[in-house]
């Protein structure tokens, strides 16, 4: 045989080789890639009327589209998710400000924006009723009941002097930071609101 | 022709709430029933092919009414 045979049979195997790993190194690299489930994950980090009225309509909404759908709240996020009968909260003097500063409840939650006093969210909630658009404690209430998982920060909770039942019912057991990217890691979409 | 399970009215609610009630009522059909979702929102018109999309069911029927409010068929598919 003539020596071209040979050195097409040695390329050959040495590309088939070369593919090999090549086909190995991309199996190792997809293996380490994260697989996103088709699911919302919303950090609530504001507690202003314009900021848990978008993260409830959204969080609701996706459970009502068979999505996943989670909400960790976290510093003024907190606030909305007191229950409304609960005034001052806290331990100590700033805690207890504080709450005064940020009354609990969706239902209390201030405008970031033309707020004026009280009279811009009220201008917004009959805004909504005229719409019939739900409020955000008619959609947290919402979704809890569609199974959306409303899972308090800890951290937050304690540095704020928030307890356990301070807040409403229906919530998860608090978590912390890294559970949460956790939570976000395998989520198609994430926000932080 | 086939016939339609339920009728959702939600005829004045404004987003999310003609999802939230068409959602709801699919949780407790069977998979092939055919559900009627009425509506006034103008947002409902690219929100329910959508929620279709995200969700998996099935988008059979968009119709504008007479009265102006819009009617949609949907069959459960999930």
């Amino acid at each position: 045989m003539s020596a071209t045979t040979t050195t097409e049979t040695e390329l050959q195997t040495t590309s088939l080789a070369d593919l090999l790993r090549r086909v190995e190194a991309l199996e190792a690299e997809g293996s380490k890639q994260i697989k996103k489930k088709n699911k919302l994950t919303i950090i609530a980090w504001g507690g202003n009327l314009d900021q848990i009225w978008p993260t409830t309509i959204l969080a609701t909404t996706a459970a009502a589209s068979g999505m996943e759908s989670s909400v960790f709240f976290t510093f003024w996020g907190l606030f909305a998710i007191v229950k409304p009968g609960v005034r001052i909260t806290g331990d100590n003097w700033m805690q207890k400000m504080m709450s005064v500063m940020n009354p609990g409840s969706a239902q209390k939650a201030k405008l970031s924006r033309y707020h004026f006093a009280g009279a811009g969210p009220a201008m917004f909630k009959k805004l909504a009723q005229d719409h019939q658009v739900a409020t955000p404690d008619e959609l947290i209430a919402l979704a809890s009941d569609l199974g959306v998982r409303l899972i308090p920060c800890q951290m937050t909770m304690d540095l704020l002097g928030l307890k356990r039942e301070d807040l409403i019912d229906g919530l998860e057991e608090p978590i912390g930071a890294a559970t949460a990217l956790a939570e976000m890691r395998d989520a198609a979409v994430s926000l932080f609101i | 022709m086939d016939v339609i399970t339920r009728t959702v009215d939600a005829k004045g609610q404004s987003c999310p709430g003609p999802l939230v009630a068409l959602a709801r009522a699919l949780k407790d059909a069977r998979t092939g029933d055919l559900f009627e979702l009425l509506a006034t929102d103008p947002g409902s018109r690219s929100d329910v092919p959508s929620w279709a999309e995200i969700s998996g069911n099935e988008l059979l029927d968009a119709d504008v009414l007479d009265d102006g409010s819009f009617r949609y068929v949907i069959r459960k598919a999930v």
